[in-house]
């Protein structure tokens, strides 16, 4: 499995899946393309299908409409990847953690359908577009 | 093929990298016109009236500046009038300016925001890497003000949290003569080029009659001859004292929604401009030491238009009832208006028009009722920007 | 029309109001029972004419109540119109969506979440719940924890 791994760290593309989120998160995601962070310069695209990405950026807190649609994307994910959780709502459900209509946080969703699954944590609120950058590839060098 | 239907997301690859939102919207096509739409935006339920319940008053600022990240300034000010109304409290003067210019701030950011997205729909990449460049200084600014680039928490019951540094003033002038620079060769740009006349004149078009029918607000209202802004009236912080104008158009289509966006984002950076200039000395905030029963209507005038927030209390900590009614919750249905019986490769500019604050909407996809095919988001916005493609080669 | 026009103009309806409450000079709260609610909403949508801002469901412990909140703008007056649903087992009250299509959505959510019926509604479908979120269960109800 490591070798196919390693292969990750090279560009990785990711796909980006919003499970119930303020947008803050997501906009900073997007922010990441553009000329001032620039992301493409490291080889990270975004790509328009989880069946074509390494890594997925996952925002929101995971409402209940959210929860099987998101653990349906992981799902045709190619494996192996990464899920990065980015924000403080996706870590551990932020400022909503007594919603009534919120079942996260990511990682116990995810670990539903794959015990096993790789996750790294970018908490922040928003985190901002180089802490974003600085989580990915950190998270990456260590694997 | 009923399994796709039935439930779309998962058939259709669901989302965009730049369409941050899960959005919903079931398009029902026959051949190429749009003949019913249906929207679902469960998504996004947190549940938020309900946390309020059991918050108290001054956290709850925190809270609701997360309903929508880009109008996470609009919300917690429509909050605490709300609440300031109950217990007849007005902040002293300097607070007042210091909410203005917050949140005129934000308006040009998430206008600028809006004009990149939009180019990006319809093929304009370079326009949208160059409102996202300048809006990054805008960002920074509010950085250096309130110490995040969103969801600021400036606002409190009796005034601001903080106060603004008078050293940081000169800064701010100087970034924003530079930002109101690009904004005017920006709208110079739209106003003035063919292809855009052409793609966006008469796309998409709310009446002035179905504007008010489903009670739209904002940006979407003002540019279908509705002139409507909360900031004129019932005029909140300190924008009775200052000089500036409401933008509206006639056309109600998506060209006549850039232009109003565009140039609110000049009076935004005038606003902010003088709120500077006309900052009166004195404390951010009055001490509020309990609410007293009774009710209050907050609102604020959102870059997408009227927030309005309902507070009810029975004078102990946290409130009885809090009612929040973000802008896109009444424009985002008008789309029923404004896209049945429009080409399909104007689906996704006519949603981006409406400005959804993507919080509370969802993605997008068309079936063919005939064949029961669908159409995707990137197919759709693929139609979109080939519609443009062929627009500028069988003009130039 | 200015404040002092438009308060005559909804002295209009004062037979079919139980209280007009004004706790500052461009906020009014017209109370009534759901009964007149269809009727007292004509006037204010079409009649005055107001622009409708959005509804409040709220669960009041001895009753239900549904605040219409509408907009003057021409003074920046907020009316909003207060209608008690005494029937706490069967809450329900006249839809106001066949001429207020701006009112569809919000008659829905309040449904969802406090489980008021709007009669003669034209498309009562759930709106902001999960399609996995359990019937009869109205988060928004105060026996909800």
């Amino acid at each position: 499995m490591s070798w196919k791994i390693s292969a990750l760290k090279k560009s990785p593309w990711v796909f980006h899946v919003n499970t119930g989120a303020c947008n803050n998160c997501d906009i900073e995601i997007v922010n990441l393309l553009t000329p001032k962070f620039d992301v493409e310069r490291f080889g990270i695209k975004l790509v328009g299908s989880p069946r074509h990405a390494d890594a997925l950026l996952v925002t929101g807190v995971v409402t209940q409409q959210a929860a099987p649609r998101l653990q349906e994307v992981y799902r045709q994910t190619a494996k192996p990847c990464v899920v990065f959780v980015i924000g403080a709502c996706a870590c551990d459900k932020g400022i909503f953690t007594t919603g009534y209509h919120v079942v996260g946080p990511v990682d116990k969703i995810i670990k539903e359908v794959d015990p096993n699954a790789i996750i790294a944590y970018v908490p922040g609120c928003p985190p901002k577009p180089e802490a974003i950058i600085s989580g990915v590839v950190k998270a990456l060098s260590t694997l | 093929m009923k399994e796709s239907v039935k439930k779309p997301v998962i058939a259709v690859g669901p989302f965009h990298p730049l369409q941050e939102e899960m959005e919903f919207f079931q398009l029902t096509v026959d051949g190429e016109i749009v003949t019913d739409i249906d929207v679902r935006i469960s998504y996004n339920h947190r549940g938020i009236e309900k946390i309020s319940e059991s918050l108290q008053y001054d956290q709850i600022p925190f809270l609701v500046s997360r309903i929508c990240g880009i109008c996470s300034a609009s919300h917690p000010l429509a909050y605490v009038q709300a609440v300031e109304d109950i217990a007849g409290i007005t902040p002293p003067d300097r607070a007042l300016y210091v909410r203005v210019l917050i949140n005129e701030l934000e308006r040009i950011h998430s206008h600028l925001l809006w004009v990149g997205l939009a180019g990006h729909f319809i093929g304009y990449d370079t326009v949208f890497m160059w409102a996202w460049k300048y809006r990054e200084p805008v960002l920074d600014l509010l950085e250096e003000i309130t110490g995040n680039r969103n969801n600021y928490g400036n606002v409190k019951v009796g005034g601001c949290r903080e106060d603004i540094p008078n050293e940081i003033k000169p800064k701010i002038l100087k970034e924003l003569d530079e930002i109101e620079k690009k904004t005017e060769m920006l709208t110079k740009a739209v106003l003035d080029d063919p292809v855009l006349h052409a793609r966006l004149k008469g796309v998409g078009r709310l009446t002035k009659e179905d504007a008010i029918k489903y009670a739209v607000v904002g940006p979407t209202a003002r540019a279908s001859g509705v002139a409507i802004d909360v900031r004129a009236d019932d005029p909140y912080a300190a924008y009775s004292d200052l000089d500036w104008k409401v933008i509206t158009q006639p056309e109600g289509d998506v060209f006549a929604k850039a232009v109003v966006r565009l140039l609110e984002t000049l009076e935004a950076i005038k606003l902010v401009k003088q709120a500077v200039k006309k900052l009166p000395d004195g404390p951010v905030a009055i001490e509020v030491k309990e609410i007293p029963p009774g009710e209050g209507c907050g609102r604020a005038e959102a870059p997408r238009g009227e927030t309005f927030h309902y507070v009810r209390s029975d004078g102990g900590n946290r409130p009885v009832r809090h009612k929040v009614r973000a802008p896109s919750y009444v424009n985002v249905p008008s789309f029923k208006a404004s896209c049945i019986g429009e080409h399909i490769a104007d689906v996704t500019i006519t949603l981006a028009a409406v400005d959804p604050c993507y919080s509370c909407t969802e993605r997008i996809a068309a079936v063919d009722s005939r064949s029961n095919v669908v159409m995707d988001y990137n197919k759709l916005l693929k139609l979109s920007r080939n519609k443009t493609e062929q627009m500028k080669k069988e003009m130039l | 029309m200015n404040q002092e026009e438009l308060n005559k103009k909804l002295e209009q309806i004062s037979d079919k109001l139980i209280a007009v409450e004004r706790p500052l000079e461009d906020r009014v709260f017209l109370l009534c029972e759901s009964e007149n609610s269809y009727q007292l909403n004509k006037f204010l949508f079409e009649d005055v004419p107001l622009r409708f801002v959005v509804a409040t469901g709220i669960d009041a412990e001895d009753c239900f109540e549904v605040l219409y909140h509408y907009s003057y703008d021409q003074t920046g007056c907020i009316v909003t119109l207060r209608a008690f649903i005494r029937d706490r087992e069967k809450p329900a009250i006249e839809s106001i969506s066949p001429f207020l299509p701006g009112a569809e959505w919000i008659e829905r959510e309040m449904h969802d979440i406090l489980g008021i019926e709007f009669k003669n509604h034209p498309d009562m479908r759930r709106l902001i719940l999960a399609d996995d979120w359990p019937e009869g269960v109205y988060p928004l109800r105060k026996s909800s924890s």
